[in-house]
């Protein structure tokens, strides 16, 4: 039996009479790369939020990293990484001083951040880049200095929000690469994406329409399901039963 | 929703101790490398204070004045000459009676007038005292005190020369009476008002901002998903703000000191309490703000318009609260920098000490703990 990170036990957001979230039931494994899809207002966002102790649910129950989400909201923060479609880097602070700051805000040691910090920049190649303001890089970079950022506290689980919006397919590809190098290292991958290649690299998705959950497996095993030759095709026939849009 | 950790207290406020002061250290960099941030925190009250200091010249030369002359004696033509032989004034015309005063200053030009009562100098010799009375057009109030000082010493200068071979001293009794503007309203006034002003814009536009920016650049959502409080993000992005803005109130004072002449009466300590109350304020309000707007436009056009605006007109620094109609009058008591301007003057002008002061401080102390509560109210509904 594999180790369950994230676990949803009917998972429900309301808001007055709008349920953005509606009975949401589902495990990740430790170390998966588990993708989460769905239209726009389909409630990813909603459920995200939740699972981040960032939004109170309605009812049902889910634990995250062993936490529940809402009595243990302070554990479940220091446990998770997260990392959203604006890659969220301050452009003004130069590249150390983003790791220093974000590090620092997660309790890590000065000698925990000297180490780690020049872990990263070897890691990704930025020795040249290390004093310079991060509002000079170019996005691919930001958004690969962004994920280390998020999971440099070493966090059980690490949530991506639309991570890849806006660069070319070559930079996206070098993002999975790091991905896979996290997931590799035990660390459970939680990503929200539009793009269908992507999806493909997941280890399982989920599919959510107006609210719920419709369909969760494998890429290959969900083809077999719809009989889809793609991804594309599968989310087409889920997501255009769809009332909900923006 | 407090946390359940086992881990001990003092380890845990250890670590948050350290949070914060990465935080700050981070508000500071901000601030410190954003050229135009600085010019406005620091170039502006400089700026004001030069411009405020400058535009309200002490040197008076050849003003206007008015005389009704109702002695027609030896007297008043001695000190009418005298007057008219100084470099300060000249007679621009001698009126038949006074009710001409006011027609000369309405017009604009003349800004002084005397008045010499009927037996100027049998009162004089007989009475050994004579009164004048010097009328001043106040709504300058700085020229008319200035100019009043001028002629008093000069009539002070001709009682001196008479009583040199007086045995009983001779008195002229100046009665100054200031039209317009009876308190003298804002003779140095401009220093505080000025405090007020920068620390509202200052406190208020720069926190709202700064916290608008976070939730724009989406890095206030990954503060949030962080172990780091949201009460300590509202704090560490306070503290920088105050710690400037005290520097700002330093070199206000010091420039209207050192520069301008213009000395602190009262403790410097109480002053900077107060300022620091004050500021306190400011950055409440601007916190507020920043909690209810999504951008930083509406953040910075709502600083602007509902801050900067109310201070210069209600705060009594430009516009005299008496003069106002009743209803604007009991709107000024909303408007924090009124009651400040209040304190700054009672303390720096009056050298008032905290006795006088009680009452506004008491008000303004109110204001922040209401408004305080308000936005971490608002700030908590935003977070579930």
């Amino acid at each position: 039996m594999q180790d369950v990170v994230i676990k949803t036990d009917n998972l429900t957001k309301r808001f007055g009479d709008f349920v953005a979230a509606n009975a949401i039931t589902f495990e990740v494994y430790k170390g998966e790369i588990f993708g989460f899809l769905g239209a726009n207002g389909a409630g990813k966002t909603t459920a995200m939020r939740m699972l981040c102790g960032l939004s109170k649910p309605s009812s049902g129950n889910a634990t995250i990293a062993g936490y529940d989400v809402y009595r243990e909201t302070e554990e479940i923060k220091k446990n998770i990484g997260y990392m959203s479609q604006k890659f969220s880097l301050y452009e003004d602070l130069t590249v150390l001083e983003n790791i220093r700051f974000f590090g620092g805000i997660y309790g890590l040691t000065n000698n925990q951040l000297k180490t780690k910090s020049e872990e990263l920049i070897e890691r990704l190649g930025l020795e040249s880049e290390a004093k310079k303001l991060v509002g000079s890089l170019p996005l691919g970079w930001k958004q690969k200095l962004s994920f280390s950022v998020a999971v440099l506290h070493e966090p059980k689980i690490v949530f991506l929000d639309e991570p890849t919006g806006g660069v070319d397919p070559v930079t996206r590809r070098q993002f999975w690469d790091l991905i896979y190098a996290a997931a590799e290292n035990g660390v459970t991958i939680f990503v929200t994406t539009h793009y269908m290649d992507e999806a493909e690299y997941c280890n399982r998705i989920s599919i959510m329409v107006d609210g719920k959950v419709e369909a969760l497996d494998s890429p290959t095993q969900l083809k077999r399901n719809f009989n889809a030759s793609s991804m594309d095709e599968v989310f087409y026939q889920l997501a255009r039963g769809a009332k909900r849009g923006d | 929703m407090k946390c359940f950790t086992n881990s001990p207290g003092a380890l845990n406020a250890e670590i948050s101790m350290k949070q914060f002061i990465t935080f700050v250290r981070k508000e500071f960099a901000h601030v410190l490398r954003d050229r135009k941030t600085l010019l406005i925190l620091f170039g502006m009250p400089v700026m004001q204070i030069l411009i405020f200091g400058f535009a309200l010249t002490n040197e008076v030369k050849n003003s206007a004045i008015v005389v009704v002359d109702y002695a027609q004696d030896e007297a008043s033509q001695k000190l009418i000459s005298r007057i008219e032989a100084s470099r300060y004034f000249e007679v621009s015309k001698s009126a038949a009676d006074h009710n001409q005063i006011e027609e000369s200053f309405k017009e604009g030009k003349v800004k002084l007038a005397l008045i010499f009562p009927q037996n100027f100098y049998s009162d004089l010799m007989h009475q050994n005292k004579a009164q004048i009375q010097i009328i001043t057009d106040a709504t300058d109030p700085n020229t008319a005190n200035t100019l009043a000082n001028y002629v008093t010493a000069i009539i002070q200068d001709y009682q001196a020369d008479l009583n040199q071979n007086a045995s009983l001293p001779y008195r002229i009794i100046p009665e100054t009476k200031m039209l317009y503007n009876p308190q003298l309203k804002s003779v140095h006034g401009f220093v505080p008002g000025v405090m007020a002003l920068v620390l509202m814009l200052v406190c208020v536009m720069m926190t709202a901002v700064s916290i608008v920016r976070e939730k724009e650049m989406g890095t206030m959502e990954i503060l949030l998903v962080s172990p780091f409080k949201p009460l300590l993000v509202i704090l560490s992005k306070a503290v920088p703000y105050l710690i400037l803005s005290l520097i700002n109130v330093a070199s206000i004072l010091c420039l209207s000191v050192f520069v301008l002449d213009l000395p602190v009466n009262g403790s410097l300590l109480l002053l900077f309490a107060e300022s620091t109350l004050f500021i306190i304020t400011c950055l409440t309000i601007g916190i507020f703000i920043s909690v209810r707007t999504a951008s930083q436009q509406v953040a910075m056009l709502i600083s602007l318009m509902g801050m900067m605006l109310p201070t210069i007109l209600f705060s009594g620094f430009m516009f005299p609260i008496e003069n106002m109609p009743k209803v604007l009058q009991v709107i000024t008591n909303i408007v924090p920098a009124k009651w400040y301007y209040i304190i700054v003057k009672s303390i720096m002008i009056k050298g008032l000490g905290f006795s006088a002061i009680w009452k506004e401080t008491l008000i303004l102390a109110g204001m922040t703990l209401f408004l305080l509560i308000v936005s971490l109210k608002n700030f908590k509904i935003r977070l579930a």
